[in-house]
């Protein structure tokens, strides 16, 4: 009897076992459908950014759905796109990779958010050969292991404060200027500071201050007392979005009086929402700003996509969403060249992008990481207690002139 | 290599005060988990997130319109009613168990925690804005703001307040007792299940007004709570259960250690120098109680 459960019980997994393997040979495009897949952060600390992706990927869905899809072999195709909770934990998201290429059969994935999630996912969508965009990961060391079929529509995290020391040193007059600099340990932050070390030799500068903050810290009185007591041209702080709440209080509350503040972060920190005008003046790298000028049939400009994305989901799109709209972009672009379902075809086609969207213009690098578009800048500037993010460099989108040095705090009111 | 401190004798008072404020801030949250160890025998690793938790009801005020500096009276009242209903709920059925299983079950309720917190609150940093503004010193050259002057006074205010009521009150004192032999107080008539409850509540409490501070002066995540939790518990091994006046100093002293840390190893050393201290002082006690086995043989 216990046998013939046994035998019973194998019997079903086997027939199981190979409807789902025969399944998802055909999944990858199902009917009309173009089936993407991605694991995303819906809940843990990464929740919000994983909200703002995953509402810039089904926006850009909707959106290319409904001006007629992606054509490809003279047929129409829809895009669709499986999603899965990583709980903001990399190995939940590289089982969850997993599951979604051998079970569900995805043959394209989109990227996950945060690099951390996205160095999980890269080895699993590279071992299986499947071609992923990705919108979140910024970490340089993605894009130096050699991967093939890895895509970022953003750019790398070493260049988010590299335009600031430059920008310092065109206001020193060309010389190399003062840098202090305090950085969290993660990966992502110790990216930044490796593009400012390069930024500095390149300029002449000298870094004076080198703080490496533990992950627990809140509390950087001490880096920032030892700024009181140097005088630095510039201070640069990056450690996500508690670091950059962290400075903002305790340079105002300290007094601290720096001519120049560069932070990575400050949006996603609501910096001018929650500190309000204690933020001014602060410099913050960012991928993409609604007032830059590219453009796109799709979403037209970054002021339409900001109005339509508003109306949608009723808030102002963070830029996590506007890269995140843009990968769909890409891979839309990508199968139409292409002309064909074929991964590896996809993944060539990939390769040679050389487009503009509403984000920006993207092309991919060897590494596979955009060298199209350059971070810009934007300065919190207040009117009354009202502050708002201004678009200062580079020059050529800059829509305000890059307010330098900083008023001392006790001319501030 | 040259140390800065040593160069600019502003910096030393700088650190000491940062250090120091900071130190009570938390001692107080080290004592409640001294009370709680001494009574109950229970390590909570939950400790942080009842700050957390303590911190986001005064942002929630905060948020209402409310200046968050009420949250050090509202917290702690809430708090309170959230530790004695997280000890009928699950800690009374651990309380006389093994420490692991303690552990285990106050590991749950902080991921719970967590997780409930992220949900209401979400998972970004926030912060509530006191607009105490700022303190200087000696011309300018030494600076405090005023949030962390603010947060250390109630910390005192409220840590003599409990020494206090320790002391006088029949709660406090058959907490005390409880404490000493619990069988004993069960056998002279104190309600140890009762007491138990207290001491969870107002451990809660005081969590809640750290919260309350912490939301004045630092920031607020779903998931920062771990930190104080390792902190308070590092508080507590140097400083020995039922003993406040050691838990004050021992709160002070790794808060100037870890601000002199920062100045003379680096800022990365600065959690590691603290570590690295707590096993010097757990190998030093060793060594001291093994030669009182010795006299005693």
């Amino acid at each position: 009897m216990n046998k013939l459960v046994k035998l019973f019980i194998t019997s079903i997994s086997a027939i199981t076992l190979a409807l789902v393997s025969f399944s998802s040979s055909f999944a990858k495009v199902e009917g009309d459908y173009i089936v993407l897949g991605s694991a995303i952060s819906l809940t843990g600390k990464y929740s919000s950014n994983g909200v703002h992706t995953q509402n810039g990927y089904n926006m850009a869905v909707d959106r290319i759905n409904k001006m007629g899809g992606v054509e490809v072999q003279g047929k129409k195709y829809k895009f669709e796109i499986i999603y899965y909770d990583d709980e903001s934990n990399p190995k939940r998201a590289a089982q969850l990779a997993e599951r979604l290429i051998k079970q569900d059969g995805v043959h394209y994935m989109l990227g996950p958010y945060s690099s951390g999630l996205t160095k999980a996912i890269a080895p699993v969508t590279e071992k299986y050969k499947i071609p992923m965009v990705e919108a979140n990961g910024a970490s340089r060391s993605l894009f130096t292991k050699g991967y093939k079929y890895l895509f970022a529509v953003l750019s790398p995290a070493n260049q988010y404060l590299e335009v600031a020391i430059d920008l310092a040193v065109e206001k020193n007059g060309g010389k190399g200027v003062r840098i202090a600099q305090a950085f969290e340990q993660d990966a992502f932050s110790q990216d930044v500071r490796l593009g400012i070390l390069d930024a500095a030799k390149r300029t002449g500068s000298e870094i004076i201050i080198d703080d490496k903050l533990p992950k627990e810290l809140n509390d950087m009185a001490a880096t920032l007392a030892k700024v009181k007591a140097t005088k630095p041209d510039v201070l640069v702080v990056s450690g996500h979005t508690k670091g950059a709440l962290t400075a903002i209080r305790q340079i105002s509350e300290m007094k601290v009086d720096v001519p120049m503040l560069a932070m990575t972060h400050c949006d996603a920190a609501k910096l001018s929402k929650q500190h309000g005008k204690k933020s001014e003046y602060a410099l913050c790298a960012s991928q993409w700003h609604k007032n830059l000028s590219y453009k796109d049939k799709f979403f037209g400009s970054g002021k339409k996509y900001d109005k339509d994305f508003k109306k949608e989901f009723g808030y102002a799109p963070p830029y996590q969403s506007a890269e995140s709209s843009a990968a769909l972009l890409v891979f839309k672009d990508a199968f139409e060249r292409a002309n064909s379902f074929d991964r590896d075809a996809v993944r060539d086609a990939l390769k040679t992008t050389e487009m503009q969207t509403f984000y920006g213009n993207i092309k991919f690098g060897p590494g596979g990481q955009n060298t199209a578009k350059p971070m810009i800048l934007f300065q919190v500037r207040c009117k009354g207690d009202d502050c708002e993010n201004k678009v200062v460099a580079p020059t050529k989108w800059a829509s305000d002139k890059f307010y330098h040095p900083i008023p001392k705090w006790s001319e501030r009111s | 290599m040259d140390f800065l401190i040593f160069k600019a004798p502003m910096l030393m008072v700088q650190a000491s005060l940062d250090g120091i404020l900071l130190g009570i801030l938390f001692a107080l949250i080290a004592y409640g988990m001294a009370l709680q160890w001494g009574v109950m025998n229970i390590i909570n690793i939950a400790q942080g997130d009842l700050v957390i938790l303590g911190g986001y009801i005064a942002y929630t005020m905060y948020l209402a319109g409310i200046h968050p500096a009420w949250g050090v009276i509202v917290s702690p009242i809430i708090m309170y009613f959230v530790g004695v209903l997280l000890y009928k709920l699950v800690i009374n059925k651990v309380v006389d168990r093994d420490l692991f299983i303690s552990i285990l079950a106050t590991f749950g309720i902080a991921i719970v925690f967590q997780q409930l917190m992220n949900f209401v609150f979400g998972a970004d940093v926030v912060v509530a804005q006191s607009e105490y503004g700022t303190t200087m010193l000696f011309d300018n050259s030494v600076t405090l703001p005023n949030s962390k002057i603010f947060s250390a006074f109630i910390s005192v205010l409220y840590a003599v307040a409990l020494v206090v009521y320790m002391k006088k009150s029949r709660l406090g004192r058959a907490i005390r007792a409880t404490a000493q032999n619990a069988r004993a107080a069960k056998i002279l008539g104190v309600d140890t299940e009762k007491v138990y409850a207290a001491t969870f509540g107002i451990n809660a409490a005081l969590c809640g007004i750290a919260g309350a501070l912490i939301s004045i002066t630092l920031t607020l995540h779903p998931y920062v709570g771990l930190p104080y939790t390792v902190r308070s518990f590092m508080i507590v091994i140097v400083a020995g259960l039922g003993n406040l006046p050691a838990v004050a100093i021992s709160g002070m002293g790794l808060g100037l250690f870890e601000e002199f840390a920062d100045y003379i190893l680096g800022t990365e050393f600065r959690i590691g120098a603290v570590f690295m201290l707590l096993v010097f002082i757990l190998v030093y006690r060793r060594f001291k109680l093994s030669k009182k086995r010795e006299y005693l043989k």
